[in-house]
């Protein structure tokens, strides 16, 4: 099976679903809090119940929220915008209508770097999210219940490109877009409580340069209810599987909507192009278009905070940080603050600051938020002292113990493995300093191994 | 006989200490249970309003009794908009516009019967039957805030509540010889009726005069932090427009050369001929076609129909979608059809592209003219039963007043003559550009203390 995919190139985009944290919700003043709430049903009103003359009235708070992260993408904004109806039926959506933005999003045209390459932004638009079902057992009987806490909260979507190029980048693009949501402090992202939702859409084609060239295939596929990164991964990968099965028959998969089984790690599907749905978009009358000028976009702007990918330049100028150690320091907003000023410190007391970075990258010093800037730099100096020895100080050394003690060296290739406590020990008094001892017997072994087959 | 009175009337002699509100409320009282069943005007009576009026008589409104039609939401009062789908129907929380009324010392004497879902221009479509006219009970009180003008037109309250997507309160304000007075649209807050139109839907006050008029919207206007479509303009106290000269203006009139009104012209003459005596200068002057306006507000008002009534779908408000009336149904199913992939560019967006061209076509008129004005209705009252089967019933009613409800401009009918035999009256419609209510007023107000058409006034 592993060898059908490999005629294949994988063509997938994403959108991804976001509440946003404000205090309130989307269109009404009700707490915006759907994942703590006591109970069901206690933060609603007439408009996030749907009930006869309730009208929406837009969260500003929202809106810039959305537009900061658009900026964040360096997507352009939409200075003319307005919310839409989007109808369809379900028990969920009580107004019969989500109100969303189809044609003017706030947002678009922007970009997310990942390592495997760009992946351009086609949209950020904010909409509102539904009520939850729950299906229970009351008084013995089956029966589903609405909860509508949920119902009108902000939701923005990010739509990209069909850019993604493989599953693993898939998960880096979705990582990294959570990061920078949780810089901006606009969203928690929860995947676990649907936070943060996936969507794929996922074919296959066998031109490589299918997405410059404009000829992408003629069907799409597109898998929702994924709510990890690792679901994400394992719905493409079981995707790209499946649909070139279906292509090495000849046939073309189908056009269709799958879900994600996370239980048997498989996609099933759930509607199809005939069935696709007409959701009859027309501007909302209860909602004035939204103007932005130019300046107060540049205001937003200015606000934005450092983000990641600026992060790492900057550590990298100010302290001489490796971005590999970057990379894996900064996964969190506040943690990365409280590093900016340990390095700080740590260059005022003449250590280097990309050798607290690399420990606590390689976990060899752990910090934990609150802990003293000084703890750590105590921690880091206890081992530092003996680890800072360089393999062109080491080998010199070794060279000349093993030329000094032939006889030692020759038995011990010859078996007598306990004699590299003898070397060991020799060539540490040469060093003539405190180094770590398993240093200097990796080291010694790999010589020793290496001159006996040379 | 204190329920005749009209607001001002009622205000003064409280003032006095002449009568008390308590006093009213008892007279109206007794009009409603002599004369509501055979009318069928309230839908549902406060049952508290005599300890309501009791509690509100150091406020403006001083506890009268105002008649409130079914699609506002009253916090503990049934609340249908004349569908049986609502018929349990009781909301948590009042309408901005009825917490306005409260605010100011109104007090609600019960629901009126309107059109089902405000759907018509008889009451024919409301699934609790059809309301009769009060001037002549074989004719209807027009709609769809018919319940509303004849509350006011039979004395069953002091003033009375409406709303109006395209005609609904001027039309039948004509029909029953009321004054009806539609404010620009996003002058009063919708937030709390049940939507039928959302882009054109105004609420405004159904009274015995224009200075009740002044007086009503004075209390109720303004903006409203639960509705983004209203206007954070100053509200204008529109009792300062009242006994001004109209001397100067310039009145255009409009639609006077229609083949629909060619019997009727003659009724508006010698309103011309008032108006000019009072010094206005008033010519006519041509327009864009309203027959276009009945396409466009068909069209954008069915798109948007279908959309606000999707909320009734049967998992909440007791009742399922059977309940819906035939009108409802054929608005829902035409919306739906206009608003579909395919469709939505050649009704929904040409619609929208026209409605653009009757605001120009406003802004040109209002260059010229300080006012316009037009008969309200291409005819007197229509008779019991008139509107059954006709489905462009209240569209080809509403012709003339279309225009202007899609542009959302202010209006006010004031009654303009009386057909003796029928005791039915014809109405004229008052037009201003937007926000400028004061213009309606003043004119209103001039051309009705000059005449003897109001059935109030002609007392005083």
């Amino acid at each position: 099976m592993t060898n059908t995919t490999t005629n294949y190139s994988l063509i997938c985009g994403l959108e991804v679903h976001a509440e946003l944290k404000t205090a309130s919700k989307m269109f009404c003043g009700c707490k915006n809090d759907p994942f703590h709430a006591p109970e069901p049903n206690i933060y609603t009103c007439p408009v996030c119940l749907g009930l006869p003359g309730g009208l929406p009235v837009a969260n500003q708070k929202a809106i810039e929220w959305t537009l900061k992260l658009g900026l964040a993408l360096g997507c352009k904004v939409n200075l003319f915008s307005k919310f839409d109806r989007k109808h369809y039926f379900y028990p969920d959506l009580p107004k019969g209508y989500q109100i969303s933005q189809y044609d003017l999003p706030f947002c678009h045209d922007g970009q997310l770097e990942t390592s495997f390459g760009p992946v351009r932004i086609c949209r950020i638009h904010l909409e509102e999210d539904t009520g939850k079902l729950q299906h229970k057992t009351v008084d013995g009987q089956k029966v589903t219940l609405i909860d509508f806490n949920r119902s009108s909260v902000p939701l923005i979507e990010v739509v990209t490109e069909p850019d993604i190029i493989s599953a693993a980048q898939a998960k880096e693009y979705g990582k990294k877009l959570r990061q920078i949501m949780r810089y901006l402090e606009i969203a928690d992202c929860d995947m676990e409580q649907g936070g943060m939702r996936l969507e794929a859409n996922i074919s296959l084609t066998q031109n490589q340069n299918a997405v410059v060239e404009n000829d992408l295939p003629s069907y799409k596929v597109e898998v929702k209810n994924i709510n990890s990164f690792r679901f994400l991964e394992q719905a493409i990968e079981f995707e790209t599987q499946r649909q070139a099965l279906v292509l090495l028959d000849g046939q073309t998969p189908a056009q269709e909507t799958r879900g994600w089984d996370s239980v048997h790690n498989t996609t099933y599907p759930q509607r199809t192009k005939e069935d696709a749905e007409d959701y009859r978009y027309f501007p909302d009358p209860d909602l004035p278009p939204i103007r932005f000028t130019e300046s107060e976009v540049e205001r937003l702007r200015v606000e934005l905070p450092e983000l990641p990918a600026t992060l790492i330049q900057r550590w990298q100028t100010d302290w001489g940080i490796d971005p590999k150690y970057t990379a894996l320091l900064i996964e969190e907003k506040a943690i990365a603050q409280a590093f900016d000023t340990l390095f700080a410190a740590a260059q005022k007391k003449q250590i280097d600051p990309n050798k607290v970075a690399n420990f606590l990258a390689n976990k060899k010093i752990t910090y934990t938020l609150g802990d003293s800037v000084d703890t750590v730099l105590a921690a880091f100096g206890s081992i530092a002292d003996v680890a800072a020895l360089d393999t062109t100080e080491l080998d010199p050394i070794i060279e000349a113990v093993l030329s000094e003690f032939p006889t030692e060296t020759a038995a011990y290739r010859a078996g007598k493995i306990p004699l590299i406590n003898f070397l060991i020990g020799q060539t540490m008094k040469k060093l003539g300093k405190k180094v770590e001892v398993s240093q200097v017997k990796n080291r010694l072994e790999l010589k020793l191994s290496r001159s006996y087959h040379s | 006989m204190l329920h005749t009175l009209t607001l001002k009337q009622a205000l003064d002699q409280i003032k006095r200490k002449e009568i008390t509100a308590s006093e009213v409320w008892a007279d109206t009282q007794s009009a409603i249970e002599n004369e509501n069943k055979a009318l069928n005007i309230y839908l549902t009576l406060n049952e508290k309003s005599a300890a309501e009026t009791a509690m509100m008589s150091d406020k403006p409104l001083a506890g009268l009794p105002i008649a409130v039609k079914d699609n506002y939401a009253t916090q503990g009062l049934r609340t249908t908009a004349s569908s049986t789908l609502l018929d349990s129907f009781v909301p948590t929380y009042d309408a901005t516009v009825i917490a306005k009324l409260k605010a100011a010392g109104g007090v609600i004497s019960g629901k009126t019967n309107l059109d089902a879902w405000a759907h018509g221009s008889s009451t024919e479509t409301s699934q609790y039957g059809r309301t009769l006219n009060p001037l002549n009970p074989d004719y209807l009180p027009g709609g769809s805030s018919g319940g509303s003008a004849a509350a006011v037109a039979a004395n069953l309250c002091i003033a009375a509540l409406g709303t109006e997507t395209a005609g609904s309160i001027r039309q039948p304000a004509a029909w029953c010889g009321v004054v009806g007075l539609k404010p620009t649209y996003g002058r009063f807050s919708r937030s709390g009726i049940v939507a039928m139109a959302s882009s054109t839907d105004s609420p405004g006050p159904i009274t015995k005069t224009v200075e009740d008029a002044a007086i009503m919207f004075n209390h109720l206007a303004g903006h409203d932090p639960y509705d983004s479509t209203t206007s954070t303009q100053t509200v204008p106290d529109l009792t300062k427009s009242l006994g001004q000269e109209i001397k100067g203006l310039k009145i255009g009139v409009m639609y006077l050369d229609l083949p629909e009104m060619t019997e009727l012209k003659k009724f508006y003459e010698p309103t011309l001929k008032e108006l000019e005596r009072l010094g206005a200068e008033v010519e006519l002057t041509g327009s864009l076609d309203p027959h276009h306006a009945i396409s466009v507000y068909t069209v954008i008002q069915r798109a948007e129909v279908s959309s606000n009534l999707g909320r009734y779908d049967g998992v909440r408000f007791g009742h399922d979608r059977s309940y819906f009336g035939a009108e409802a149904k054929r608005r829902i199913m035409l919306g739906t059809y206009t608003l579909s992939k395919g469709h939505a560019d050649q009704y929904y967006h040409q619609a929208q592209k026209v409605r653009t061209l009757f605001q120009q076509d406003y802004a040109r008129l209002f260059e010229k003219y300080d006012i316009l004005i037009t008969p309200t209705s291409p005819g007197f009252a229509k008779k019991i039963g008139s509107s059954e089967g006709a489905a462009m019933f209240g569209e080809l009613e509403d012709m003339l007043i279309e225009p202007s409800s899609v542009t959302g401009l202010p209006g006010i009918n004031v009654p303009c003559f009386r057909d003796p035999e029928t005791n039915l009256f014809l109405g004229l419609n008052i037009m201003a550009p937007m926000w400028r209510e004061d213009l309606v007023i003043r004119v209103a107000d001039a051309y009705e203390r000059a005449t003897t058409w109001n059935t109030w006034r002609k007392n005083d």
